[in-house]
């Protein structure tokens, strides 16, 4: 049936139309929502997980493929980093049934700590990589790479960008069927990578890469349009920018597209070379093509040659505007000539109004006004704690990195009092190691756990404390607190973030202590629970100090120009009654009601 | 090729809208592409949403982002918003803006003034055609602020900008919202068509 399919969608349903019977992954935009619709549409007999993070869900794939299963792994970039590890083995040992990995990368980035192109670390890892256009391309590339991965016995990655993970088009899906059963797992000499496997290995990993770009070359799956003297090689979403930019005067242009980026389809660039007079590269993050069409001796214009921004995103303006500058020529895309506007106020991302993070971030201000401190803040919603009025974050490196981070500070500076904040889901992807790293080497910090019950930032997926599975099963949630004390952690509170008479004090009562101590801030998400109630402004109390605003900065709270002066005003559709303002308002005029 | 640009604050729904107008024209029989903000810039960021349509079902879309000034409509949810995006519309679009202007944090705290007043005026002079309506008392009046998406939809579907039926998007509406809010949403829809009936 038709449907309007996402290209994280396109790639789940593709999968599941190439019969793959084990999805694994960790949550990470532009990536989360290809594991979810395999969750989602899924026909009996494909197993699906949310694993603890990148790493395992590529060894739980690894372990399917080596039983001769079709197996995906799904993250983002920042994932790849993470799992890494395995992935780099797994393709000197080889896999039974066809293992596809699934990137998404985050050109601007938008979403993302880094801009770093799995395109370049496919050629690194020499693990073949397949490249999404669109959506409905990307439908087609996941069965490609599921195809490859088993006849070279080899993982493939498909890596696609967020602007082509985020876009719909129309798709015809077919029906899902149980994938076939499978022989099983065959003891053999070679599922264990040794020096002298490896060495053998890498011999047929090097001979596979000429062999793979010439098939690529000559299998359609790259293309060569058109027949102007202009080339332009590009590859991704920037493909789809270059049709706009180009379009009506298709005529002057040859259109190379590279989506197999490693193995490089070199016989293909050298036809594409030799038919043109000009070659321009329309890429976003590394200049990936554009380094393979110079190692041929072309001469390229794109990033290296300062015409094409190296960083960020593209468009069909910027794209169109470059191919002007460069060639001469005249097309129909320019930017906009607009009169200046009014001042608009910038609008970056906050923390919601009734987040739990507000009240642990003003709690341990609160707490420690007047003492040195270190706010060492990691990946997820409360990063957002950066923002004024809170300001609580002096560092976000990596998943898990305030932990150990906090730790290498101490060691320079035992002066000051370094908390290291961390949300649940982070705990168990990559702070368990930090914490036992802290309680062996004995260092000096509070450790402060944001347990909101989710994972907020990807979208709230379940993780392993929320005791729910994505196979629908409700089993025992791990408990954070055990596994502090199991690891060695002797000081562990737990405390509502939201009641701040309970909160401070115990943050004073950690601060003085020493070794690792923690806290743990358990208080839900509120996309996950219904409203407390909406507090309401007693206008008369009011006396318009902006105490709430200057100390909170909760976007439910404005100020109002009113007869009896400035009032704060709350919108109660934000509004989730979380009590925090009426907590330090010195009038307490801002009671939570319903 | 019909493009519709909708833009507004995270949290107001323009994914749902625009998912509507692409739903239209796939069942249509036309090509149909949406590009949309998901991610960290949802929690109270600016988010835009990008649709582009087929005028017949020969007629291929090339890519799922408008290129400035190759919109055919702007709706923008807020004021501000709908400002920072109107580079994105052809010189003779049409602008539906919502009125209530949403003033964020930083604007709360600092001096700078933002005031959606002067923005609506700014965009009335500067766009061929622009509708300043009240979506959020239409939404109220449905029962839930929360079918503003739906109420800016339904202004689209009268101007006949997307060469869409107002009848078609009705009926992609009913496939994409759960069917315990299809009268609500029935509703906002003809409220918005009303607020830009000339
Ligand atoms: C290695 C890696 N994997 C995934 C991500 C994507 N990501 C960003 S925040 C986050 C988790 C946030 O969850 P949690 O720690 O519970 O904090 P919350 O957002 O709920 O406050 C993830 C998985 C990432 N940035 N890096
Ligand atoms: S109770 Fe106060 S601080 Fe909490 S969400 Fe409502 S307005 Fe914001
Ligand atoms: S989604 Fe949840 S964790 Fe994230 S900012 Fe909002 S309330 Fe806080």
């Amino acid at each position: 049936m038709k449907e309007l399919l996402m290209g994280n969608e396109a790639v789940a349903c593709g999968a599941l139309a190439a019969g793959v019977q084990v999805v694994a992954g960790y949550p990470g935009t532009p990536s989360t929502e290809a594991l979810e619709t395999v969750a989602k549409r899924k026909p009996d007999g494909v197993y699906v997980e949310w694993s603890i993070n990148e790493k395992a869900g590529a060894e739980v794939a690894a372990g399917a493929a080596y039983a001769g299963a079709r197996s995906m792994v799904t993250m983002k970039q920042m994932g790849l980093n993470v799992a890494s590890d395995p992935i780099m083995c797994v393709n000197y040992v080889g896999v039974k049934g066809g293992m596809v990995i699934y990137v998404a990368d985050d050109p601007g980035p938008i979403s993302s700590q880094t801009e770093q192109d799995t395109r370049s670390w496919g050629q690194f890892a020499k693990i073949p990589v397949l490249d999404c256009t669109s959506p409905e391309q990307a439908f087609e590339q996941v069965q490609a790479a599921f195809e490859l991965s088993e006849a070279k016995s080899m993982p493939v990655i498909l890596r696609s960008t967020t602007r082509v993970c985020h876009a719909c088009s129309v798709i015809d899906v077919p029906e899902f069927v149980p994938p076939e059963p499978v022989e099983g797992f065959v003891k053999d000499k070679k599922w264990v990578i040794f020096p002298g496997l490896s060495y053998q290995n890498k011999k047929k990993i090097f001979a596979r890469e000429s062999e793979l770009a010439k098939t690529f070359s000559e299998n359609g799956m790259n293309t060569i349009a058109g027949t102007g003297k202009i080339g332009i090689a590009c590859g991704g979403i920037a493909a789809a920018y270059t049709a706009d930019a180009i379009q009506g005067h298709e005529d002057q242009f040859t259109v190379f597209t590279v989506n197999t980026p490693y193995p490089f389809p070199i016989q293909a660039a050298r036809q594409f070379v030799d038919q043109v007079d000009t070659v321009l590269a329309f890429e976003e993050l590394d200049p990936y093509i554009e380094d393979h069409l110079a190692a041929m001796g072309v001469d390229v214009i794109g990033k290296r040659s300062g015409a094409v921004p190296e960083a960020g995103e593209l468009s069909a303006v910027v794209v169109a505007g470059i191919i002007e500058k460069q060639t001469g020529l005249s097309l129909d895309l320019h930017p906009t000539n607009l009169p200046e506007s009014p001042a608009l106020p910038v609008r970056p991302p906050v923390l919601c109004a009734g987040c739990p993070h507000r009240g642990a971030f003003y709690a341990v201000k609160k707490a420690m006004r007047g003492r040195k401190i270190i706010a060492l803040g990691d990946i997820g919603c409360y990063t957002l704690g950066n923002a004024m009025p809170l300001d609580m974050v002096d560092t976000c490196l990596c998943m898990g990195a305030g932990v150990t981070m906090a730790q290498g500070l101490n060691h320079v500076d035992p002066s000051t009092v370094n908390f290291a904040f961390i949300g649940d889901s982070t705990f168990f992807a990559s702070g368990i190691t930090g914490a036992i790293n802290g309680v062996y080497n004995q260092a000096d910090i509070v450790l402060v756990i944001l347990d909101n019950s989710t994972t907020a930032m990807t979208g709230h997926q379940p993780h392993p404390g929320t005791g729910v599975t994505m196979m629908g099963e409700r089993v025992e949630p791990v408990s954070i607190e055990s596994v502090l004390r199991g690891a060695g952690v002797t000081s562990v509170r737990t405390v509502d973030p939201l009641d701040l008479d309970e909160a401070v004090p115990a943050i004073q009562a950690a601060a003085d202590e020493k070794g690792v101590r923690a806290i743990i801030f358990k208080s839900p998400c509120i996309a996950i629970v219904p409203k407390q109630g909406i507090a309401e402004v007693d206008q008369d109390a009011c006396i318009g100090c902006k105490h709430c605003i200057n100390e909170l900065g909760c976007p439910a709270i404005t100020m109002m120009e009113t007869e009896n002066g400035l009032k704060a005003v709350i919108d109660p559709a934000l509004c989730t009654g979380c009590g925090l303002c009426n907590q330090i308002c010195p009038k307490h005029c801002m009671e939570v009601k319903g | 090729m019909k493009s519709a640009l909708l833009c507004g604050v995270g949290g107001q729904g323009t994914v749902l809208a625009s998912r509507i107008i692409a739903q239209a024209a796939m069942n249509s029989g036309r090509q149909a592409r949406t590009a949309e903000t998901i991610g960290m810039a949802q929690r109270g960021g600016a988010v835009v949403s990008h649709v582009r349509i087929g005028e017949t079902p020969e007629e291929r879309v090339t890519s799922p982002l408008i290129p400035d000034g190759q919109a055919d409509v702007l709706i923008g949810f807020e004021p501000g918003e709908a400002a920072r995006n109107l580079k994105a519309l052809k010189p003779d679009g049409i602008v539906i803006v919502n009125r209530r202007a949403i003033v964020p944090v930083t604007a709360s705290l600092g001096k700078s003034g933002y005031d959606g007043e002067t923005v609506l005026k700014w965009l009335e002079a500067n766009a061929a055609h622009c509708f300043v309506v009240d979506g959020d008392r239409a939404a109220q009046a449905c029962g839930s602020e929360k079918v503003l998406n739906v109420v800016l939809t339904g202004a689209l579907a009268e101007t006949g900008a997307m060469g869409l039926s107002f009848e078609g998007i009705k009926q992609a509406m009913i496939r994409r919202v759960k069917p315990a809010f299809v009268e609500m949403n029935k509703k906002a829809l003809a409220l918005g068509a009303k607020m830009v009936r000339r």
